[in-house]
């Protein structure tokens, strides 16, 4: 039983079929790749599995239940979470906040509890805490705990996103581009943090990124979008020399 | 002594913060009480202790909304406006039923409390879909439409019950009995004067400790995350119309609050442009923006300084408004201006009396 099964999905944009027939299936516990060249569709896909964008065509199921068309919010509830291409973070929050608050509909208690300081707040709270600084530990950031998120270097920005992420308990998570302006070093780094988080959290992945030595490096799959339409899928041996998607990245 | 600490250092920092600037208010209370007993107190000072008090509660709450919400609303008067009138219509019905101050008070705090949140909750559900600027304009409408309904508002009762009209008094047809407590542009009259400095001050605490607690609460990270991205809370499952929703209303009724206590304050309540107009919504935006963005005792601070410096320009008649002028954009200067930041993080006065603590211990 797959995990995740997208059948005949599209979305238009004006007279643009920004995504169309897009079909991928991904089992429990793998790592698939989502490449392509600039402008493919690759973020538009990810908004439509994670409900920013309500398809025009096709189905979404996660584990045999079809949510198509829920709202981002249903969705994170069922189970997806992703981070974004371009970094947002809630900047005006701690490190520790930041993943507090993606820790929100797996701990709760009352905004009364809240307001009057009962019991439950005491509890949750310190649970909170050790969760998320739990998190935060696998990331290298419990140190920073306690600073604002805006003010971390940007590679430790982007973990943060993925801690954030993590801490709404996902069965599949979703990167946009997680090494994007990161150093070899970095990213080398990152490769280790995705592949320690899987084990760990025993999280499904799909992710979205240019650098080919991380996708070709950690991806078990790997699916090629080119103008919003599948161009290959496969193992990264068989896809990346493929000519075709050899034609699509460098040209003829 | 490194193991033990100083106590003062300790304890979390949010709760260092609120027990500082509720150690101001008691302090400035327990000031002001011992110069009315020893008669030290002027007549203008005292008349304006109860208005410090409600000046400072309408600007924390706005800064629920504006600070921590991140959502401008320009309608605060007229919450303020609902809680007024609902508190001072309560009060007056009441005042021969129940002849206990306090229990009637507590009751007219409640009354205006939960109807100045209806209305937060009413406008909210349409308007929190709106942002920005067109949030601005509804809620500044709905400031308007309140003050002017009210002015057009008869209501009266007799033994037969409630009598409410939109033309004048004398349509309620009231028998002998009757009595018009809410009587149109004339307003209500009569109110009992049952605010007292003491009470405002311990309702100027507890707003300050509901805002705070909610502010370091999930609610409140929940509120803020969606101020601050509302796509990324979106997609870690925060459900933005119920928490915009909830603190909109939050800060609707302690308006509301804040409303009572200037009605049962006053002798005659009036919805006029003065009072619970465009201007005041303004003027308490002014504050929440000078005392800093988000910044609760900041909000406290701008709201008692800028209550009193017109008043205490007074002797200046043609320059005072110029002088307050000048006075609010020193303020914005030393607020946002980065070398001032700066200058003041180098030269703070907490780390001064820090030093002299570790001193002393």
């Amino acid at each position: 039983m797959a995990m995740l099964s997208v059948t005949n999905l599209g979305i238009s944009f004006g007279g643009l079929r920004a995504v169309y027939s897009f079909n991928i299936t991904i089992e429990k516990g793998e790592l698939y790749g989502l490449i392509g060249p600039n402008g493919a569709g690759k973020t538009t896909a990810f908004n439509l599995l994670t409900g920013v964008y309500k398809p025009d065509c096709g189905r979404i199921l996660l584990d045999d239940v079809n949510i198509t068309g829920l709202s981002t919010i249903e969705i994170n509830k069922m189970g997806i979470a992703r981070t974004f291409q371009n970094i947002r973070l809630f900047k005006e929050l701690s490190v520790l906040d930041n993943v507090k608050i993606g820790l929100h509909n797996h701990f709760r208690y009352s905004t009364a509890s809240g307001i009057l300081r009962l019991p439950a707040y005491f509890k949750t709270e310190k649970l909170m805490n050790d969760t998320a600084l739990d998190i935060l530990k696998v990331f290298g950031l419990d140190k920073e705990a306690d600073t604002l998120s805006s003010n971390l270097p940007y590679g430790k920005q982007r973990k943060l996103e993925i801690a954030r992420a993590l801490a709404t308990n996902p069965k599949l998570l979703l990167l946009d581009e997680p090494a994007a302006g990161m150093n070899p070093a970095e990213t080398a780094e990152l490769m280790e943090t995705i592949t320690l988080i899987r084990e760990k959290y025993q999280v499904t992945i799909l992710l979205i990124e240019h650098d080919m030595k991380l996708v070709a490096g950690i991806c078990e799959k790997i699916f090629v979008l080119n103008f919003g339409q599948e161009l290959a899928n496969g193992l990264p041996g068989d896809v990346l020399n493929n000519p075709e998607v050899i034609k699509a990245y460098l040209g003829e | 002594m490194n193991n033990r600490g100083n106590i003062f250092e300790r304890i979390n920092k949010n709760t260092r913060t609120n027990l500082i600037t509720i150690g101001i208010i008691i302090l400035a209370y327990m000031v002001f009480q011992i110069m009315i007993v020893t008669g030290n107190l002027t007549n203008l000072m005292q008349g304006l202790l109860v208005p410090l008090c409600y000046y400072s509660i309408l600007a924390i709450s706005l800064n629920l909304t504006v600070g921590i919400l991140g959502e401008l609303s320009l309608g605060h008067a007229g919450f303020m406006c609902v809680g007024a009138f609902t508190g001072a219509f309560f009060s007056n019905s009441m005042v021969d039923i129940i002849h206990n101050t306090f229990l009637r008070f507590s009751l007219a705090i409640i009354t205006g409390a939960i109807f100045a949140a209806l209305f937060g909750t009413l406008i909210g559900v349409v308007v929190l879909r709106l942002r920005g600027d067109y949030l601005a304009i509804v809620t500044l409408a709905f400031g308007e439409i309140i003050k002017n309904v009210i002015n057009v508002l008869y209501i009266g009762f007799d033994s037969r019950g409630f009598h409410i009209s939109m033309k004048d008094s004398v349509s309620l047809n009231l028998l002998g009995d009757g009595k018009v407590i809410l009587n149109g542009a004339k307003g209500i009259t009569g109110t009992p004067n049952d605010t007292t400095f003491t009470v405002s001050v311990i309702l100027l605490i507890a707003i300050y400790l509901i805002i705070t607690n909610l502010i370091h609460s999930r609610s409140g990270r929940a509120i803020m995350a969606i101020r601050d991205n509302r796509i990324a809370a979106e997609s870690v499952g925060i459900d933005i119309t119920k928490f915009k929703l909830l603190a909109f209303t939050l800060s609707a009724s302690m308006a509301g609050i804040a409303g009572v206590l200037y009605s049962h304050n006053i002798s005659s309540l009036m919805a006029t442009p003065k009072n619970f107009g465009y201007n005041m919504s303004i003027m308490i935006l002014v504050f929440v923006v000078l005392g800093g963005i988000g910044n609760i005792r900041g909000s406290i601070i701008a709201a008692v300084l800028l209550t009193l410096l017109p008043e205490y320009l007074r002797f200046m008649n043609d320059y005072r408004m110029l002088i307050y002028a000048i006075v609010l954009i020193i303020m914005m200067i030393f607020n946002w201006n980065p070398a001032c930041i700066a200058w003041r993080k180098s030269h703070p006065i907490q780390r001064l009396l820090r030093t002299k603590i570790k001193k002393e211990a």
